[in-house]
């Protein structure tokens, strides 16, 4: 049985990186005592497979991954299990069924997610409010990628998908995923210039509100999250 | 939720900065103002590194079981934040509290290994403690030190307030006891030094005089306070089934050195290696009782989640109850996918049966530690390991499979010769010569034979304590006969040689055997920057010789003076059981390449057998 696991990481756990993550959800299966099945061969490994990684520093009430189990066991007293051997910072939210072939429902799926951006060092100028308006009435807006090899300027408009204040707050949605992936501070970058500001005395707290999948209907985007993807255990 | 020490911005530039955060799982939290003892825990090294240590487990398993304590830990801030909380005037602070280690009641410092030392100091320093224990005031914390590098707590006399000398589940109670009174008595700073001086095993620096001969050897050592004893006894728990373990252990999110539940299922080695000073201070040897070894088994897998677990011990096929533990952890854990590491099993078929059962033969190696080449030299240190054991055991190992194997060496121990420095390459070969003896369409392609050596460094405490160290040429000199014979052997192409760099060597011999002058220099040498000396990319031998230089100390006179048979040591002054007189002895019988019995086939009478237990009360009832 495959089986969706939603989760929030906040506080000092935005240090921790995916990686560790990763390894620390290994070790909560064990404690929690679920079922989770493991790889055949020598050395066997948990199955387990995690959504698009998040940015150190960022938190997220968002985060998805994917485990195999032996048996059975019900989303409620999964989601009380390992909540019980978590630490602070981490919380279990859903434990739901997903359906067994990987091509609808597998993490290669992640193709938007969303994110509230605050200030945390820096003031804005006065008229921020309306400019975040007419941010994406840009025709085009370039930003200056910088890889270990070259510099190349790319056009990231067409990977945001909304673009708004929210109460003191920007929200976005982007494009996420294998296919086209755009960090969240990277459009607080492109928005700085946008309002002519000192990028090196700004700073963005990013918090990930979600992770979607595509459920394209007639060729049009159409984001649905991870989580509803999947159904309660009972 | 806890307030970081560290800023946002700090955090996000440095390596890792789950070092610093605290948090992990099992990570003890209590409320600062319902304790009435805060004791920082520091492992005076890298957090990777000071995670994996099963002491700094136990005792913080151990303090924080009393409800008026609470044990925090720290580990060396990496060079990126050192720099960085130096620059900003940052106070080092505990993991779970985040709260600034100078408010806390003590200031507890682990000392594994000599080349820490400079960490220490920036564990004072980055504390905003002052780093002489005189220079303190009422105002600061107690600055205590434990672990095996204090069996010569000398070149760290005056930074520490207390060492505790020995095991340390026995006095703390003790000691956290008095704290308690004294601190609200509003007695002086000094009153309290007293009252712990009078606890047995501990040991406050500032209440001893030394005098030295003109030579620079040591006249006399002696108390100038009427509450400090002249000697020091060895703390020791002679009954480990019933001493605490930590079932809890705090699981890092980062991974560390030893990612693994570990089991320590004795204490202390019945061998008697010349060399090992854990051998000797560890004496006598006591084993946990194996049931109880099962119980924390399972009970740690299930607290931590960890998929591996790992026996801990000098000597682990001395386990009298071995196969029996063993068994169970494989019946027990491999299906639910546990992974059993062996450490230091002597190789045989029982091990080989084993480790064929819970490794990938093809992807390991077999280890074997002759510490020497030659069968002269091993009876000098007393290893009892013979050439039929390492090519029987290597045989066994390349019949079931395996075709890698490690040996591990020495160089430049006492009464080396030419001809024994050369017996580490011809062993190697001989041992690859044992692998080419399978037929070839029965092999599994080439055998790989890894030798590598340490220089051998004299440790308190042990029979070799008298040992003359090298120059460091006269050591790379010997390393170049070892490599220069190994490419004279049959089957070269299947050997592999490498050795230590020699110039860290003379320090840690320095400081192993040191005296309290070296204080001074070691300040020195963290004042021009040293630090993290372990890391042979930080290690800056320059900086040390000018410290050695701006001070006045004589790096020769530590390492490479001869010593006479009746000259008093340093550590002198600490008693831990096995005798001056028994460690002499085995000087003796080093030099004249004598072997001594091991305590199960033979006491020896060393002197352990004062604490009545473990092995000494076995091996005469067997009698
Ligand atoms: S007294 Fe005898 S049995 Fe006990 S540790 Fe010493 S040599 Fe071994």
């Amino acid at each position: 049985m495959k089986v969706r696991v939603k989760f929030k990481k906040y506080g000092a756990m935005r240090f921790i990186g995916h990686l560790d993550v990763m390894r620390y959800f290994q070790k909560a299966m064990i404690r929690a005592d679920i079922p989770i099945a493991f790889s055949e061969g020598f050395s066997p490994h948990q199955i387990m497979s995690f959504a698009n990684p998040l940015g150190i520093g960022v938190t997220s009430e968002g985060e998805y991954f994917d485990i195999e189990l032996q048996r059975e066991i019900s989303s409620k007293n999964a989601v009380k299990q390992l909540n019980d051997v978590m630490v602070e910072g981490m919380e279990v939210v859903s434990f739901r069924q997903i359906a067994e072939e990987k091509k609808k429902t597998g993490m290669a799926i992640v193709a938007g997610a969303d994110y509230l951006s605050s200030l945390k060092q820096g003031t804005f100028p006065k008229d921020w409010k309306e400019k975040a308006s007419t941010f994406m009435n840009q025709e085009q807006i370039l930003i200056v990628k910088k890889t270990k090899r070259s510099e190349k300027e790319v056009n990231i408009k067409p990977m945001i998908y909304k673009f708004e204040v929210r109460d003191e707050r920007i929200y976005m949605q982007v494009a996420t995923g294998s296919v086209e992936n755009l960090k969240p501070g990277l459009v607080m970058q492109a928005f700085c210039q946008y309002l002519h500001m000192d990028e090196e005395a700004t700073s963005f707290a990013n918090h990930r509100l979600d992770l979607y999948a595509n459920a394209e209907v007639d060729g049009n985007r159409e984001l649905v999250t991870l989580e509803s993807l999947g159904s309660e255990i009972e | 939720m806890r307030k970081l020490a560290l800023s946002d911005d700090i955090l996000m530039t440095v390596e890792k900065p789950a070092r610093y955060i605290g948090n992990e799982v099992n990570s003890v939290m209590k409320n600062s103002k319902e304790v009435d003892i805060r004791f920082a825990f520091a492992f005076p090294e890298q957090y990777e590194i000071g995670m994996s240590h099963l002491g700094i487990k136990i005792l913080y398993d151990m303090f924080n079981r009393r409800e008026d304590v609470w044990c925090e830990r720290v580990f060396s801030p990496w060079v990126d934040l050192h720099k960085i909380m130096k620059e900003q005037n940052l106070a080092l602070f505990a993991l779970e509290s985040q709260d600034p280690i100078r408010d806390f009641d003590f200031i507890g410092i682990t000392i594994q290994f000599e080349m820490c030392y400079t960490n220490i100091l920036q564990i004072l320093d980055l504390g905003q403690v002052p780093l002489h224990a005189t220079d303190r005031s009422i105002e600061d914390p107690f600055v205590i030190g434990g672990g095996p590098c204090t069996y010569n707590p000398e070149p760290l006399a005056d930074f520490f307030d207390i060492f505790y000398i020995g095991e340390g589940e026995t006095v703390y109670d003790e000691l956290f006891d008095k704290y308690k009174i004294w601190k609200k008595s509003g007695k002086s700073r000094r009153e309290f030094l007293e009252i712990a001086a009078g606890i047995e095993g501990l040991y406050v620096p500032q209440f001893y005089d030394v005098s030295y001969h003109e030579d620079g050897t040591i006249a006399d050592f002696r108390p100038n306070n009427e509450h400090a004893q002249p000697t020091i006894k060895k703390q020791v728990v002679m009954d480990v089934t019933h001493a605490v373990y930590p079932e809890k252990p705090v699981v890092p999110f980062i991974k560390a050195v030893q990612d693994r539940v570990v089991l320590e299922i004795q204490r202390g080695c019945i061998r008697g290696c010349r060399f090992c000073q854990a051998g000797m201070i560890y004496r006598p040897t006591r084993e946990r009782n194996v049931e109880k070894l099962k119980e924390y088994a399972r009970n740690m897998i299930r607290n931590t989640g960890y998929e591996e677990i790992s026996l801990s011990s000098l000597s682990s096929s001395d386990y009298s109850q071995l196969e029996e533990l063993v068994n169970f952890l494989i019946d027990e854990f491999q299906d639910q996918s546990v992974n059993i590491s062996l450490p230091s099993l002597r190789i045989d078929s029982f091990s080989l049966d084993v480790m064929s059962k819970v490794q990938d033969v093809r992807k390991s190696s077999v280890t074997f530690a002759p510490e020497a080449g030659s069968q002269r030299m091993r009876d000098v240190i007393n290893k009892g390991l013979t050439e039929e054991d390492i090519i029987g055991g290597a045989g066994k190992a390349f019949d079931g499979g395996w075709t890698r194997v490690k040996l591990y060496f020495m160089l430049g121990l006492p009464t080396e010769t030419e001809e024994d420095m050369k017996e580490i390459a011809r062993l190697s070969d001989r041992v690859a010569r044992r692998y080419y003896e399978i037929p070839k369409e029965e092999r599994n392609g080439k055998c790989q034979i890894v030798a590598s050596s340490s220089f051998f460094i004299p440790k308190p405490f042990t029979p070799l304590q008298w040992a003359t160290m090298f120059t460091p040429e006269e050591y790379i000199r010997r390393a170049y006969i070892v490599k220069h014979e190994f490419l004279e052997q049959l089957n070269r192409k299947s050997l592999k040689y490498n050795w230590h760099e020699a110039d860290v060597t003379m320090l840690e011999g320095a400081f192993a055997r040191g005296d309290r002058r070296l204080c001074k220099t070691l300040e020195e040498a963290y004042r021009l920057g040293c630090l993290f000396d372990s890391w042979s990319d930080h290690y800056d031998h320059e900086k040390w010789m000018t410290a050695f230089e701006n001070t006045g100390a004589d790096l020769d006179f530590y390492t490479i003076r001869p010593r006479a048979l009746d000259e008093k040591f340093p550590w002198d002054f600490i008693d831990i059981g096995v005798t001056k007189d028994f460690l002499k002895r085995e000087w003796k019988n080093a030099m004249n390449a004598k072997v001594t019995a091991n305590c199960r086939e033979k006491c020896s009478g060393c002197g352990a057998g004062t604490f009545e237990g473990g092995v000494c009360i076995e091996s005469k009832s067997k009698i």
